[in-house]
């Protein structure tokens, strides 16, 4: 990097130029990488924070896509679930998005409902007439421990607040008894308890299909049910799509300014190689000066979208975390430098007999 | 080592027809010598370095460093490119400098194109800059030097290594005459004190006093024989 190196002191001004551009675009791929976490977490936190593995839908038809509003599972349901060899739990989860008041304030829940005694809800299920609130939840409705509020216009008090932030469609999460949900949130009961789907802890040796089929339940894994909620999938092609224009827009950017570069030093180039440089020692240098802007930049961008990210944790829902920075930055480097390299590879078409020309 | 270009021909494809642009040239240039190749624009001048410095390969005849041979119409870029590297010195009409580097860097270029240490040849670098008479410039960029400042450094830069064959491409061509007079004087000198064979072109015989040879080119062959002075 003899030559490239003294490049970028000597034009270091183009340098600053591109490399601004890649800090400015790495920061937005960054942060937006980090939104789109942080929505998806509070699209779906409910779920995917669950100690369990699998989700068992009970869908109208069996072809049906699995969806947390349609889905219903009944007693029979979920007591079949808990003798299928290799679960190791299978406990009904009642799903509802309703209203809770308190001191006259009323704010958008998620209602889960829990049997007594399950694992579901952090630190222990609620007990009859009583809820589990999270943070999130009881700073919205201004209620502790003790406390009294109305879900639905049912009448309950809050045993705990736990700090999980667990949220479902954006909104938080209120954990009550499964007899208690019934009031609210079952839908077409005949009359027996029923739940929304059936949370299972599987010891990976649990015949899921032949179990569904017995039991007449879709069961996904944990990950794949965050597509049951409705708004996830919208929301989170949105901010992919984004991030997607994004990174092709860098790598576009990226292969323009050194395919400009490159043609303006096409003549140092044959010089060079009219005083022996190899086509290899040429590519190299050229590759090895696009990848120091591109990880000086997308390091720096990085770093600031990071720093502004957990700044901005209280206030908008951004997850910072290596898979929302160093994944994204390291994309933008790659792709980025095949930009590059498909720019830089005119050197290996520049003639050493052009050096012979008087310039 | 001697220079040989041996029974040299290059033809060009030119349109419908060909050019035979060096038409079976033979010429020896002893090492420690200058021979100038004068001709008149078009005469084959420039394509005969190009054949000599492996720029382009020859439809005929062949290259030859001492007894060995080096060029042929069959050598491959990366050969050309390596006798380029390792024994050949070029000198370009223009200096051709790299304009990020400094006037010393620019001769430490060819120790890093041969993968060692450009700090390696920094003694020989200095030697060579003080040997045309721009010591004091080491640091300085081409664009904070005169014409005939950036054509003494092309030369130093030609020069390190101690190339067996140095190739000077109108090294006189942008210069007035007493300062063209004095880059030939420079080049003849360095390419005697270090035994280099040197082919030099120009077109202006004023300036060649100080050169061992001359030998004129017309349509691609050479009119008059060698005739060291």
């Amino acid at each position: 990097m003899f030559v490239a190196l003294r490049e970028l002191r000597y034009a270091r001004g183009r340098f600053a130029l591109i490399s601004a551009v890649v800090v400015l675009v790495a920061a937005l791929v960054t942060f937006l990488s980090a939104l789109t976490a942080g929505l998806a977490r509070a699209s779906v936190s409910a779920l995917t924070d669950l100690p369990a593995d699998h989700l068992a839908f009970g869908m109208a038809a069996h072809d049906d896509k699995p969806d947390l509003t349609s889905s219903r599972v009944t007693r029979d349901q979920w007591e079949q679930w808990s003798w299928v060899s290799g679960v190791r739990h299978a406990e009904p989860l009642g799903v509802v998005t309703t209203r809770a008041s308190a001191h006259g304030t009323t704010v958008a829940v998620t209602a889960l409902g829990v049997r007594a005694g399950s694992m579901l809800a952090p630190g222990g299920a609620p007990t009859s007439g009583h809820v589990v609130l999270t943070q999130r939840g009881a700073m919205a409705l201004g209620v502790a421990g003790g406390d009294g509020l109305a879900i639905d216009g049912v009448a309950l008090t809050v045993s705990r607040v736990v700090d999980d932030d667990q949220q479902l469609a954006h909104t938080p999460v209120v954990w009550v008894w499964l007899d208690d949900w019934q009031t609210f949130g079952a839908r077409d009961g005949d009359g027996g308890p029923v739940a929304t789907v059936v949370a299972l802890d599987t010891d990976g040796s649990a015949m899921l299909p032949a179990a569904d089929a017995r039991v007449g339940t879709t069961t996904v894994p944990i990950a794949d049910a965050r597509s049951a909620v409705s708004s996830f999938t919208a929301e989170n092609l949105s901010l992919t799509t984004m991030q997607a224009f994004l990174v092709a827009i860098s790598a576009l950017i990226v292969g323009a300014f050194f395919t400009v570069w490159t043609i303006g030093r096409q003549g140092d180039v044959a010089v060079l190689k009219a005083l022996g440089a190899s086509t290899r020692y040429l590519l190299r240098d050229a590759l090895g000066q696009a990848a120091l802007v591109l990880v000086g930049a997308v390091a720096v961008g990085t770093a600031l979208a990071a720093a502004a990210g957990s700044a901005l944790a209280d206030v908008m829902p951004v997850l910072v975390s290596p898979a929302t920075t160093v994944a994204p930055a390291a994309l933008l480097v790659v792709v980025g430098l095949v930009g590059a390299a498909a720019a830089i590879a005119r050197i290996t078409r520049t003639d050493p007999h052009a050096a012979l020309a008087a310039r | 080592m001697d220079l040989h270009l041996n029974d040299l021909t290059l033809v060009y494809p030119d349109g419908d027809a060909v050019l035979t642009a060096v038409d079976g040239v033979t010429l020896h240039v002893p090492a420690g010598t200058t021979t100038a190749l004068l001709g008149p624009s078009g005469a084959g001048k420039s394509s005969l370095l190009a054949v000599a410095a492996g720029l382009t390969r020859p439809t005929s005849g062949n290259v030859a460093f001492g007894e060995q041979v080096v060029l042929t119409s069959s050598t491959s870029r990366a050969d050309a490119t390596r006798v380029r590297l390792e024994r050949v010195g070029i000198v370009f009409q223009a200096p051709q400098l790299i304009a990020s580097l400094t006037a010393l860097e620019q001769i430490e270029l060819h120790a890093h194109l041969g993968g060692r240490r450009p700090a390696s040849v920094r003694d020989e670098a200095m030697q060579l800059l003080d040997a045309v008479g721009l010591a004091e410039q080491a640091h300085r960029r081409p664009a904070h030097l005169s014409g005939g400042q950036r054509q003494r450094i092309a030369i130093a830069r030609a020069l390190v290594g101690r190339p067996d064959v140095l190739l000077v491409d109108e090294p006189t061509s942008a210069l007035d005459h007493d300062r063209g007079t004095l880059v030939v004087e420079l080049l003849t000198s360095l390419a005697h004190e270090l035994g280099a064979a040197t082919l030099l072109i120009s077109h202006d015989a004023s300036t060649l006093g100080s050169v061992d040879a001359t030998v004129r080119i017309v349509d691609g062959r050479l009119a008059e024989a060698d005739s060291l002075v």
